[in-house]
């Protein structure tokens, strides 16, 4: 087996199971071509019966719903008259909390901005595409480097008081340490794990934790004047 | 009496005027099953054949499926909906009363509406981090991603712009929370709020604006892209299936 040149020919020999295709291939191959004989499925009937499925459950599940609980509405609308606390759409309360702490440039603004921003380039930075475990290589270094940056951020966020985006970024922090202490070589289950996430893993986990937090106490522990409330005493 | 309908269907199948319009005809062949996809412009999307183990629960959790069927209610009972609404002020409000009291199933039709348009929101999110846990970003995916990216404002804005509709106090104050955001920009802040409002306060303006954002533009787009969605998964190899693709064997 020697690397492509520029054009290699494979042919499909399975003509009674499928017809037969003739590919010419150049040597920047597209990843579909490269496959060989895994098993595939036609996509009529198979691949629509199984999302056809997936859809009909989701809309059995939305109907039962829809007949159980009435979408909620409130009086006709007065712009004289505030609600206490006014919100907004549960999905964008996490940032209606952030607004509770910083300044609206940075929380309306700069966040999501840099939020969207960094979901765009994902896919785009090394980092990303890495699939290596974080500690495995360099470790001294990197944890150096993790310390600083945990650090620094948590005062920040202290100095805020940002509570509620604390708690979750030590949590997460205490993850990474964990796996920084486990010995890849002897580890087994949840530590073996955790000891194979690269980066990316932990960045993005971070990020779910905190979207997941943030949008959770807007929605059911913010009452009046955006006040601290126990969502069972409301 | 199985057998009768069988045939029958498969006579209406045959009939000239039927083969006119879906030319891949009967039979049971993957030459006729690949002609099925292959034959039919929405269809074609969609590659003929599918790895199998992209098609296990838990490849994908069929979470971007999902999304689509909640997009697919969505547009219909959206377009029911628009039969018995107006964007006006305060019509829209007893349209919802109307809903509420006079229009038969109107409750449901809403529900319906109300409650798949939070799953959309919760599915897409989900959808984005299971792509992302199972690395199905990496290239050559990548541009997928971002179009994906596009969806998920295209989705959340098709939400926002939805709750001002029924024109009540929880509207009313979500959509002026939000708004009060988009003026926090500097120096342009003031400028986009009155663009995005037809004015300086949620009015009557906004209502329409968003009206037409949520019935037309932005359901245009959602299609648009995910048109270009599913077209550049089939483009990109199909779904990610996992480990790296075994070589090309030379010769
Ligand atoms: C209206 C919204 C969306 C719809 C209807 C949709 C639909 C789908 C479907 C049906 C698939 C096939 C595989 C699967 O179910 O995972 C898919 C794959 C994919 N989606 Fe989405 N999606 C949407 C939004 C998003 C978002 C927000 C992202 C990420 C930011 C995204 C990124 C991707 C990528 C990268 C793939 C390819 C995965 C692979 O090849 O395995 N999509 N999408």
């Amino acid at each position: 087996m020697s690397e492509p040149k520029d054009l290699v020919a494979v042919m499909d020999s399975d003509v009674r199971k499928t017809p037969r295709r003739i590919a010419f291939i150049t040597k920047r191959t597209s990843p579909q071509v490269r496959v060989r004989d895994e098993d595939r499925v036609m996509t009529y009937p198979e691949v629509f019966f199984r999302a056809a499925v997936a859809i009909q459950v989701l809309a059995i599940a939305l109907v039962v719903t829809s007949l159980l609980w009435d979408a909620p509405l409130e009086g006709l609308a007065d712009p004289m008259h505030t609600p206490n606390p006014a919100k907004a759409p549960w999905y964008f309360l996490g940032l209606q909390e952030l607004l509770h702490y910083f300044p609206p440039v940075v929380a309306g603004v700069l966040i999501p901005g840099l939020v969207v921003m960094a979901l765009i380039i994902i896919p785009y930075f090394n980092i990303n595409v890495e699939a290596e475990g974080l500690w495995l290589r360099d470790k001294a270094k990197r944890l150096r480097i993790f310390g600083i940056v945990v650090v620094v951020f948590c005062i920040f966020l202290a100095v805020f008081d940002v509570w509620v985006a604390l708690v979750p970024t030590l949590i997460v922090a205490a993850f990474m340490l964990l796996a920084a202490r486990t010995d890849p070589q002897t580890a087994k289950g949840f530590r073996q794990w955790l000891v194979r996430k690269p980066l990316s893993f932990w960045i993005m986990t971070w990020f779910l934790v905190e979207l997941f937090v943030l949008t959770a106490i807007g929605t059911f522990f913010r009452g009046p004047g955006w006040s601290w409330v126990l969502p069972w005493r409301a | 009496m199985a057998n009768t309908v069988d045939q029958l269907l498969e006579q209406v199948r045959e009939n000239r005027i039927w083969r006119s319009i879906f030319r891949s005809g009967t039979g049971d062949s993957n030459l006729h099953k690949s002609l099925f996809v292959q034959q039919n412009v929405f269809l074609h999307l969609f590659s003929i054949k599918a790895r199998k183990r992209t098609l296990e629960f838990s490849a994908t959790w069929y979470l971007g499926a999902m999304t689509l069927g909640t997009f697919l209610i969505l547009v219909i009972t959206g377009i029911l909906l628009m039969l018995y609404y107006h964007p006006s002020v305060p019509q829209a409000y007893a349209d919802m009363k109307d809903l509420q009291f006079v229009v038969s199933s109107g409750v449901f039709l809403r529900n319906l509406h109300r409650w798949s348009a939070h799953a959309m929101v919760f599915l897409v999110f989900a959808h984005m981090f299971k792509v992302f846990y199972r690395g199905a970003y990496r290239p050559p995916r990548e541009f997928n991603w971002v179009v994906g990216v596009v969806l998920l404002l295209v989705t959340l804005l098709l939400s926002y712009t939805g709750y001002l509709l029924p024109w009540d106090q929880l509207a009313y104050w979500a959509v002026t929370v939000g708004s009060n955001i988009a003026s926090a920009v500097p120096v342009m802040g003031s400028k986009i709020r009155f663009l995005m409002l037809g004015g300086t306060a949620v009015n009557a303006n906004a209502l329409l604006r968003f009206y037409v954002l949520h019935c037309v533009i932005l359901p245009l787009a959602a299609i648009l892209f995910i048109a270009i969605h599913f077209w550049r998964i089939r483009k990109d190899g199909g779904i990610y299936a996992g480990e790296p693709a075994p070589e090309v064997e030379s010769k």
